[in-house]
């Protein structure tokens, strides 16, 4: 079991291969002893782990707490005011567990999208060569990593509930409402053509990844690159756009408008939403402008001065030589940020989103069975964790440095 | 100037040099930064008009909330009003020195540590006994001081007694975790990497759930623990986790040869480790060490959802008085102002301290 030699070889283990070293005594060798211990180690925490079960079982019978995962099916009977699918308060557990788990994913997922746009953007601009663009994000970078997040989001909560009410709502761009019950925003009026032009999107990118590896091959064999920005454009938006005009350029947008004491239509977000999904980019867009800029400042600056001498225009030498060099560096602290987004989009209990976290302690609370509730959450972030980081290793190592 | 100068050498032109220079090369050096520059100004002008109105020339720095109300700047009576419920939360008023003298103490002991020279054994005593004093303040019961129980502990000594003996008593527990995972045994390997790969995996909040409300079903009928205690041994945990990754870190930047070295020395593990790879590894952790200190620090506020009384929610509580309850983003700046000078000292020190390591292998 222990056997293993390599690497660090044990003090014992390396002395029996010798020509005839003298032998000790049974308990001395390597490989005996870390049999023992493990088997000890193994004993003890069976011990402790038997100890507190019995504890928490004799507990739970005497507070009469039930165990199992029975309560799933059982109603709820807790109100969730966002939920990705349907719900009422008469819906089971099991599915308020699932909305608060959606919840969790959905502001994760454009968290992460829209604090990887924004930290890129304060990473460059902390590398400007503009003095006073490089003050100012390094200002923001500073200040923003330096205060609890929690303290931010609370922050940004209060400031979206200090806005004016419905009736005075703001409306920065037409059509476009923002109050203290949240933002208020046109959306179309589901129509046929929709689901097509949706399948055609689809088809755009994949044909375009298509013909970039066409365009790619024939570099390598002829020189000739191939321009892709126009093609690309054109499969992705052209195809969806075609079809929309056949279609007699169905354009219906549902606006909110105001009637009686709420807005009417439209799509809307709450000032939860908002506050969470606000904190959560702006702090980690600030991390992530870290590990961009040293990423950037990773790659040598002979890399840039060759690609300047070759004649390589400015955007060019950025685009093809600096950041495909730069993402590997990038790539694995920004993926502990993914995850630190997610993890972090847990503080939501401290301004009443219902994620996942605020519903399982709900549950707890009403059922008692806080072992079951707090391993269903601790299982979906695990599961989350290892999605992201499997997805960001496979991404890495397909960026990774091809040696020989 | 000399007349070689003069004569051979021609000066740069105006507009490369001084002022007029450094503002064309880094403002205005094409079209784009000259936009940029303008848009940037505007901001600072417009954006630091309104903040330097705000929060101080229409703001009410003594007074009532009654002549808050009437001014239109920021309130900064409330935090004078609710400076002692801000800090110290529900510790008796009039004890108040108390937590004072112990936050003072903390503070003095930590920027003593930051004296490189100072490093070693005397100085882990000192904190062994600044930790003791500052309990002995703000627990009393002796020496004549009145009694208060932890539920009344809160505000900053909270915060930075909980992040701080978080991180300590965290460390040895990392250290073997770090050890474990690189352990040739594999049980013990398996055990350690499950440990690490759990509590990294899952939030902060989930963990102090479980410390919380699943630590008093675990223990036998009619013992219980402190809610601080719990929370304190969830963030034990949670700091561990993480050290251990840091702390593996350094162990597999030490060269392999020096592995080797001790084993051929005779070394037992436990010496190799003491006495040649521990040192060598534990001085490439610090930089990140004092990274994971700033995140549990910050991340210390969570305990507020579990209902003990950091900074942030004795300044969160503090507002809740209805007649101040208006101004709470003069209390959440006030709030974050301390976060940010313990965080920004720290982050800076570590950045310091990365140097100066640096410089010594360098050499």
């Amino acid at each position: 079991m222990a056997a293993r030699t390599e690497g660090r070889a044990a003090p014992g283990g390396a002395a029996t291969g010798a020509v005839s070293a003298p032998k000790g005594a049974w308990w001395n060798d390597a490989n005996v002893r870390a049999v023992l211990y493990q088997i000890l180690t193994v004993l003890v925490i069976l011990g402790i782990g038997w100890y507190l079960v019995s504890n928490t079982l004799a507990n739970l019978a005497q507070r009469n707490i039930a165990t199992g995962f029975g309560f799933l099916d059982r109603e709820a009977g807790m109100p969730i005011g966002e939920h990705l699918i349907s719900y009422t308060p008469a819906s089971s557990y099991g599915r308020a567990y699932l909305v608060g788990m959606l919840n969790t994913i959905f502001v994760s997922a454009i968290g992460i999208v829209l604090a990887t746009i924004l930290g890129t953007i304060v990473g460059v601009a902390r590398l400007s060569s503009n003095w006073l663009i490089a003050k100012l994000a390094s200002v923001y970078v500073e200040v923003i990593r330096n205060i609890p997040l929690l303290l931010q989001l609370f922050v940004w909560y209060g400031v979206l509930l200090a806005l004016p009410p419905a009736r005075q709502s703001l409306s920065p761009l037409p059509g476009i409402f923002l109050s203290q019950r949240g933002l208020y925003f046109p959306v179309l009026y589901e129509h046929p053509v929709h689901a097509v032009m949706l399948i055609l999107l689809v088809l755009g990118v994949v044909l375009t990844v298509v013909v970039h590896r066409w365009g790619k091959r024939r570099q390598a064999l002829t020189g000739k690159p191939f321009p892709m920005l126009g093609p690309a454009l054109g499969l992705i938006f052209g195809l969806p756009l075609i079809a929309w005009a056949i279609a007699g350029a169905p354009f219906d947008p549902n606006v909110p408008a105001m009637k009686g004491f709420n807005f009417q239509g439209g799509a809307s977000v709450t000032p939860e939403f908002v506050a969470l999904l606000l904190g959560l980019v702006t702090y980690t867009a600030a991390f992530i402008a870290e590990t961009v800029r040293a990423g950037i400042l990773a790659v040598p600056r002979g890399q840039w001065e060759a690609a300047r001498a070759v004649g390589m225009s400015e955007t060019r030498i950025l685009r093809l030589i600096v950041l495909p060099q730069a993402l590997r560096v990038i790539v694995p602290p920004t993926t502990s940020q993914y995850l630190n987004l997610t993890k972090n989009s847990s503080l939501a209990v401290g301004i009443a989103y219902p994620d996942l976290v605020s519903v399982g302690y709900t549950m707890i609370n009403q059922t008692g069975q806080a072992v079951e509730g707090i391993a269903m959450i601790m299982a979906v972030y695990l599961t989350l964790s290892l999605l992201i980081a499997a997805f960001m290793n496979w991404y890495n190592k397909r960026i990774a440095l091809k040696e020989r | 100037m000399t007349d070689i100068a003069a004569g051979s050498v021609s000066r740069p032109p105006a507009a490369q040099t001084g002022v007029v220079g450094w503002l064309r090369q880094n403002l205005f050096s094409n079209w784009f930064n000259c936009a940029l520059t303008f848009l940037a100004l505007y901001v600072i002008v417009v954006g630091g008009k309104a903040l330097v109105d705000w929060a101080l020339l229409d703001a009410t720095f003594v007074g009532t909330f009654e002549d808050c109300r009437k001014g239109t700047g920021a309130c900064w009576a409330v935090v004078a009003e609710k400076r002692h419920f801000m800090l110290f939360g529900t510790y008796p008023y009039e004890e108040a020195w108390r937590p004072a003298a112990a936050t003072a103490l903390f503070i003095v002991t930590l920027l003593v540590s930051t004296r490189r020279s100072l490093w070693g054994r005397p100085l882990m005593i000192g904190w062994i006994a600044s930790f003791i004093v500052m309990g002995v303040l703000m627990r009393g019961g002796v020496l004549g001081l009145t009694p208060v129980t932890t539920e009344n502990w809160g505000g900053l000594p909270l915060t930075l007694m909980l992040s701080s003996i978080g991180i300590i008593a965290a460390f040895p527990l990392g250290l073997v975790l770090a050890l474990g995972r690189r352990s040739t045994m594999p049980i013990i390997k398996a055990l350690s990497v499950a440990f690490i790969e759990l509590v990294r995996g899952v939030p902060l909040i989930s963990v102090l759930f479980m410390a919380s409300v699943m630590f008093p079903l675990f223990l036998p009928e009619g013992v219980t623990i402190d809610k601080l205690l719990r929370a304190q041994v969830g963030i034990i945990m949670f700091a561990a986790a993480y050290i251990a990754e840091a702390v593996r870190g350094g162990l597999q930047a030490v060269p392999k040869g020096q592995f080797e070295a001790a084993d051929a020395l005779g070394l037992s593990y436990w010496k190799s480790m003491r006495l040649i790879i521990l040192p060598q590894a534990l001085r490439i952790v610090i930089p990140p060490l004092v990274g994971i200190f700033i995140g549990m620090f910050k991340d210390t506020s969570l305990v507020l959802i579990i209902g003990l009384y950091d900074l942030l929610n004795a300044v969160r509580t503090s507002i809740n008085d209805p007649n101040w309850r208006a101004f709470g983003t003069e209390a959440y700046i006030f709030a974050a102002a301390v976060f940010f000078v313990f965080c920004y000292f720290m982050s800076k020190y570590s950045q310091y301290l990365e140097r100066l390591l640096a410089a010594g292998r360098n050499r």
